[in-house]
């Protein structure tokens, strides 16, 4: 196999579970051996597709002031930047905060469900591809970072309340996290070419 | 102890796939086609194609687009009639003023320091790799795989302006307009995203490997 950042070829070794291979020459993590990668993965995803539900079906912040309540979420302030005609970033916002992290946890669905049934998901490469592409554009724990700064920003004039989506939020951060800590991209592409 | 040369996938004529990693043999692309991976079927190429031109293209765009990023508003606090448009600076100093330090440096690192430092990064290792620099390339990959993984957090502001705009029910107390400098902000992180993701890291050792050449 060869190294993604300088291309030097390195022999592929088995690994002992735990352990991780890096590159000899620019120290890149070329790939490691986790325990049952694809059982774990895929809770994980499950999990994460049932908080993503829970944060974005529930209110982000209660805004309580002078008797008015105003619940925040994250789709109302998508709504609001679309409503102002700012639709480009309405749809910058939507596409990182919740089409991606959506469509990356339902990819991965989509391709662990069968391989953990030991079945090949239809048209599997092209779906597995898009997991890492949508990779970078899934930004949910920076979203989290925005909710926390609006969050101080606005606690000297209001208070706020926070709502069950905030908690939501947090553990599908986690749960995302252990996903990518999980996954083994090696051992789906060997599922791949066994099962041709 | 012979020290055994180092080898690149590119000189022992084989090409790593983009997306499945598999190595395969450099196949001659038939005419007005394109070489496929056996294995995954993506498109394969040795190096990310155009990297250098697509990379300086989205980089130098993002440099015009810094310009209204920082001089327009992000957002009008308009309370009483009285309106009070901010830009990222003014914002970073407001939270300063108003003594909130911790969230003052989240802001300016998030906002300031991170989108300068990438450009600069961006530009440095553009530039170092058009002059075939053989300097520490060990560390110029690190400086990259850092610029990649860490412009994602510039978005904050943007998800903070998405929050305060969700206010416009209070409207009797006060009304947060988002400005379009947050657009051209928005802009400038995506514009740096696609140009990191354009720029290959192989690069950067293709120079190491041909001594005779420089
Ligand atoms: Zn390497
Ligand atoms: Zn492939």
């Amino acid at each position: 196999m060869a190294c993604q950042d300088c291309d030097l070829l390195c022999r592929k070794r088995p690994l002992r579970v735990g352990e991780k291979a890096r590159c000899a020459r620019c120290g890149a993590l070329l790939y490691a051996r986790k325990p049952n990668s694809i059982e774990r993965t895929l809770t994980l995803a499950l999990s994460a597709l049932i908080l993503f539900v829970l944060a974005n079906a529930y209110p982000l912040l209660d805004f309580r002031f002078q008797g008015q309540t105003l619940e925040i979420s994250v789709i109302s302030g998508v709504w609001e930047l679309y409503a102002r005609e700012m639709w480009v970033l309405a749809a910058v916002v939507f596409v990182v905060s919740i089409l991606a992290p959506l469509l990356k946890i339902l990819a991965l669905l989509y391709v662990l469900l069968p391989l953990w049934l030991d079945r090949q998901p239809w048209r599997m490469a092209r779906v597995f591809r898009w997991i890492e592409t949508l990779h970078p554009w899934a930004m949910t724990e920076v979203y989290l970072l925005g909710v926390l700064v609006a969050y101080v920003k606005l606690s000297d004039i209001a208070t706020i309340v926070p709502g069950v989506a905030l908690y939501a939020f947090a553990m599908l951060i986690v749960a995302m996290a252990a996903t990518d800590a999980t996954l083994e991209p090696e051992t789906i592409w060997e599922c791949l070419e066994t099962q041709r | 102890m012979n020290r055994v040369p180092p080898l690149s996938a590119a000189r022992a004529a084989l090409v790593r796939c983009h997306a499945c990693h598999l190595l395969s043999r450099m196949q001659a692309p038939p005419p007005g086609g394109r070489v496929l991976c056996p294995r995954c079927g993506a498109a394969l190429h040795q190096r990310k194609p155009d990297s250098l031109a697509r990379a300086w293209a989205l980089t130098l765009t993002a440099c015009i687009l810094y310009i209204p990023a920082n001089t327009l508003p992000i957002m009008t606090v308009v309370s009483m009639g009285y309106g009070e448009p901010s830009t990222i600076l003014s914002g970073v100093q407001t939270l300063i003023v108003a003594g909130m330090w911790p969230l003052a440096l989240v802001v300016f690192i998030a906002s300031v320091a991170v989108p300068v430092l990438k450009l600069l990064a961006l530009i440095y290792l553009l530039v170092s790799v058009r002059r075939k620099s053989r300097w520490r390339p060990r560390d110029r990959t690190v400086l990259y795989r850092i610029t990649e993984s860490v412009g994602r957090w510039s978005m904050v502001d943007v998800f903070m302006i998405a929050i305060l705009a969700a206010l416009v029910k209070l409207g009797s107390i006060a009304t947060i307009e988002p400005g379009a400098g947050a657009l051209a902000f928005a802009a400038v992180v995506v514009f740096t995203m696609l140009a990191a993701m354009s720029f290959d890291p192989r690069l950067i050792w293709d120079a190491m490997e041909n001594p005779d050449e420089r």
